[in-house]
């Protein structure tokens, strides 16, 4: 009895499920089909099947692989008081939390994929068969950290999981350190994608050394936002227990990192407007529109309604601890955050271009066929590891006789 | 007139040494004329430069098919070349004719003081009133060279691109804009 | 002349890259016979098979390198009908390439767009691909990019009230596109030129996003190059034909400049607005518009402290 029999259990379990699961994976796999047409007359047409353009260079694809980012460094917020401070109900939750991660960044990196215009020269990028430009390029830097980060989470819950399969608790040894190591590593994946940014000297609306906090404190709004909400599905739909406590606790720190959100939000929005110099154009197309651009300025003041309102929601506690508007907060952040981070980020840094030009840039049939694919596989794939995850921490799904009751667990 | 140096000189004795028989032939050749290839290696750079023929209208040169001697010297409106004429406005209204075109050897041109130069010189002509223009055309800063960056080279004459009857550079059709983003791959 | 200041390996590399010269003449001949060998076998699984065994352009051995290039002129010349050519053109030594543009005498008439795009291979439309882009600007605003537009399209330039500053490739001494590369596909060679390597380019659009001055475009399909109008003296940096999805932008024309020709924009420009020549010649074109004029680099304050010039001569 070995790792092999661990993962023929884990294949069964995958396709094992009631109605609701399987008509929820065809949903998916459709979704994923969607994403193949689209990709397919991508593939066959090239880019110019997009409508990112030499004035927009990088758009929705981008947009929403930063924003991903974000969902997979904030498992780190769930990891801290399970692993280095046995707070225990977090501790129950933080597998759920670190599936996330991997479906975030499996997301992450098809979206990076479908934006290279030779996906076919993957490998140049790899140590070995290619030639990183280590340590000069951020992009070089930021697929190191991703598969770093992507790994590590892998292995921490196969072995959680795997240990949990038969009957025994994680080796501590073995996993805090590597824990401990994946709280920089969170941050790092955020840091590195925000100097991607803040390093292009080109781009004034990027060129920002507040940039890297800024991306910190959003993806702690919108990574446990979408843990919470996931967290009451599944306790709804498993048989997992999640504790009220837990929740709480999560939605608390995420009221700290929304303040710290708007705040340097609104110190970028000062300092541009006050200093006015030829910089604030970016900031003037996304908030303002310039003359008859004004392609983002709706989605911008939704966005700020949107995470403004999720603050007061979440400020004020007897609205942070009522279900219904604890998970409309959810919903706004979540919304506030993707638009800021995803488009509100990406197109007014290349609008106007480097030659003044403005390009009015909207996603086009096929990037929106695309990007449903990449959440539809990501979804998939959140779904399958649950569906295999939540029967061994419940017990329910144990390899031939190993225990149920995981001995010393939970101390 | 006053020459800078005999350095600044020398790649123009060499244009003019070149185009001198190709503008005798009457009309513009149909290509930049080859250097001769019969100096010393140490001379090579001199080689290098070629001068692009000045443009005549068809026809008209040499002025000696018409004008076998000397005319009326007053200046005054004639009663031939009418489209020079009137295309003429190159400094103050008195300007006419002889002030540069020679009365007694028709093919030449003169300079101020008298000296007759040949029409594939006619820079040193524009250069007695342009002459910031001169300096920066001997050193490639004004006009145009095609050829090789460092080594044989066409030179543009003053008059290649200027009308020197009517030198104001004229407006040009441009070619056309490029196609703005929302329009490719429509 | 004689006393200019020439390094005598210019004028050495300069005879043995001329126009016609004999080795020239063989390497056209031996395309010629590829593209019958090329027309006659057509192996696709090969080619998928060489991309993925490529290693890097630094690490081909000599011998390696001329066998790519063998392969590439069989390929383009059976494509394109004509014995095509691709050089490997080294930096020449002792030359660093300076452009000069002035800004006084440009007119806006756009030749040196379609100069380029004819010398360099560019595709024609869907996507059309420019490596030159002219800007109409107001005199009323100077240089300003939020008064500037590239799609004037008046009966006659230049119109009054407006200057033209035509844009390419400023080939900077600290280049922020070759830095961000993730793969190394681009760098800055000895003699300024900054190159791309069109097979290795992962097409990211870092640099492109890098550049400040949208001088890097992106095959957002695969080109369209009529074969009729394919120039086919071609170097493997310079205007080779480019696969989709991959980075490209102005070179100098090295396939030119580094056989000692001008580029194709200074050739056409009709007022003799472009300069260029060897900035560590004193007597060299370029030198001589640094000390007769003032010129000015186009955004000087991200110091990536172009080799091309702009200048007023008036």
């Amino acid at each position: 009895m070995g790792f092999g029999e661990f993962l023929q259990g884990a294949g069964r379990q995958v396709v094992t499920g009631g109605k609701a699961y399987k008509a929820w994976v065809a949903v998916l796999v459709a979704m994923i089909g969607i994403g193949l047409v689209g990709y397919s007359r991508q593939w066959n047409q090239g880019l110019l099947a997009t409508n990112m353009r030499d004035q927009v260079t990088w758009a929705f694809y981008i947009g929403n692989f930063t924003f991903l980012v974000g969902v997979a460094a904030a498992a780190v917020l769930l990891v801290v008081p399970a692993y280095v401070y046995h707070w225990k109900p977090i501790k129950e939750v933080v597998v759920l939390g670190e599936l996330l991660a991997i479906s975030a960044l499996i997301m992450c990196m098809m979206f990076i994929l479908v934006d290279m215009g030779r996906p076919d020269r993957l490998t140049h990028i790899m140590p070995g068969p290619g030639s990183p430009n280590w340590p000069q390029s951020m992009l070089s830097w930021d697929a190191m950290v991703l598969n770093i980060y992507l790994i590590l989470n892998l292995v921490v819950v196969v072995h959680i999981l795997y240990r949990a399969y038969r009957g025994r608790d994680y080796a501590k040894a073995f996993v805090v350190p590597l824990v401990l190591f994946s709280i920089p590593a969170a941050v790092g994946i955020h840091t590195v994608t925000a100097f991607l940014y803040a390093g292009m000297a080109a781009r004034p609306y990027w060129n920002a050394g507040i940039l890297a906090p800024k991306f910190i404190a959003s993806a702690f709004c919108s990574g446990p936002a979408v843990m919470i909400i996931l967290f009451q599905i599944l306790r709804k739909t498993t048989a997992i227990e999640i504790k009220d406590e837990a929740i709480w606790k999560v939605a608390e720190l995420m009221a700290y990192a929304m303040f710290f959100n708007l705040f340097l939000l609104g110190a970028e929005i000062f300092k541009e407007y006050y200093s006015h110099t030829e910089h604030l154009l970016y900031t003037q197309y996304l908030w303002q529109g310039i003359g008859n651009n004004r392609a983002l300025v709706p989605y911008a003041w939704f966005s700020l309604t949107c995470s403004v309102a999720a603050f007061l929601i979440f400020v004020v506690k007897k609205t942070r601890m009522n279900w219904k508007t604890l998970n409309l907060g959810c919903v706004l952040i979540f919304s506030g955050v993707y638009i800021e981070k995803g488009m509100g980020l990406v197109i007014p840094g290349m609008t106007p271009d480097t030659l003044g030009e403005i390009y009015e840039y909207r996603p086009s049939a096929v990037e929106w066929m695309v990007a449903i694919g990449v959440f539809g596989l990501g979804a998939l794939v959140f779904t399958t590891l649950v569906n295999v995850a939540v029967p061994i921490m419940m017990g329910t799904l144990r390899a031939k006789g190993a225990p149920v009751e995981i001995p010393g667990a939970g101390h | 007139m006053n020459i800078p140096s005999w350095r600044a000189v020398l790649p123009f004795a060499a244009a003019a040494l070149v185009a001198v028989p190709l503008a005798a032939l009457g009309g513009p050749p149909p290509t930049p004329a080859k250097a001769p290839a019969k100096a010393p290696a140490p001379a090579a750079a001199v080689q290098d430069i070629q001068a692009e023929p000045p443009p005549f209208s068809e026809g008209i040169f040499p002025c000696s098919q018409c004008h076998d001697k000397a005319g009326d010297p007053t200046p005054r409106q004639l009663a031939f070349h009418d489209d020079l004429q009137a295309e003429l406005h190159h400094g103050p209204p008195s300007r006419w004719c002889l002030d540069c075109h020679d009365n007694g050897k028709r093919d030449f041109l003169h300079l101020i003081n008298g000296k007759q130069i040949p029409f594939t010189e006619s820079y040193e002509l524009c250069g007695q009133c342009h002459g910031d223009k001169y300096r920066d055309w001997k050193v490639g800063v004004h006009g145009k060279r095609t050829g090789m960056w460092d080594g044989k080279k066409t030179y543009f004459l003053c008059v290649n691109c200027h009308n020197p009857h009517n030198p104001r550079f004229k407006a040009l059709k441009p070619e056309p804009p490029p196609i703005p983003p929302q329009e490719q791959g429509r | 002349m004689s006393d200019r200041n020439r390094l005598p390996v210019i004028q050495d590399e300069t005879a043995g890259c001329g126009a016609d010269s004999p080795s020239r003449r063989d390497f056209l001949r031996t395309a010629a016979a590829g593209a019958v060998i090329a027309a006659v076998s057509g192996c696709k699984p090969d080619a998928v098979v060489e991309e993925l065994q490529r290693r890097h352009l630094t690490e081909l051995s000599p011998a390696r390198l001329q066998e790519m290039l063998g392969k590439l002129e069989k390929k383009w010349s059976a494509q394109y009908g004509k014995a095509v050519t691709v050089g490997a053109r080294p930096p020449m030594p002792g030359v660093n390439f300076g452009y000069g543009l002035d800004l006084s005498r440009c007119i806006g008439c756009r030749r040196c767009v379609y100069a380029c795009v004819k010398e360099n291979n560019q595709s024609r439309k869907n996507p059309q691909i420019q490596w030159i882009r002219v800007l109409q600007m107001d005199k009323e605003h100077g240089v300003a990019l939020n008064h500037a537009t590239p799609y004037y399209d008046p009966e006659k330039v230049p119109e009054p009230g407006h200057f033209y500053m035509p844009v390419q490739c400023q080939q900077c001494r600290h280049p922020p596109c070759t830095k961000v590369c993730p793969v190394k596909a681009t760098w800055k060679d000895p003699d300024g030129i900054v190159v791309i390597d069109y097979d290795w380019c992962i097409g990211c659009r870092c640099c492109t996003a890098a550049c400040p001055y949208g001088a890097r475009k992106f095959n957002w399909a695969e080109p369209n190059l009529p074969a009729a109008e394919m120039n086919p003296v071609t170097d493997y940096l310079g205007n080779r034909p480019r696969p989709m999805g991959v980075v490209e932008k102005c070179t100098f024309c090295l396939q030119r400049s580094r056989s000692g020709r001008y580029p194709a924009c200074v050739e056409i420009c009709p007022v003799g607005a472009r300069k260029f020549g060897n900035l560590l010649d004193p007597e060299s074109e370029i030198r001589q518009v640094m000390e007769r004029k003032r010129v000015f680099i186009f955004k000087e304050e991200l110091a990536t402290e172009p080799q091309f010039y702009y200048f007023y001569a008036t």
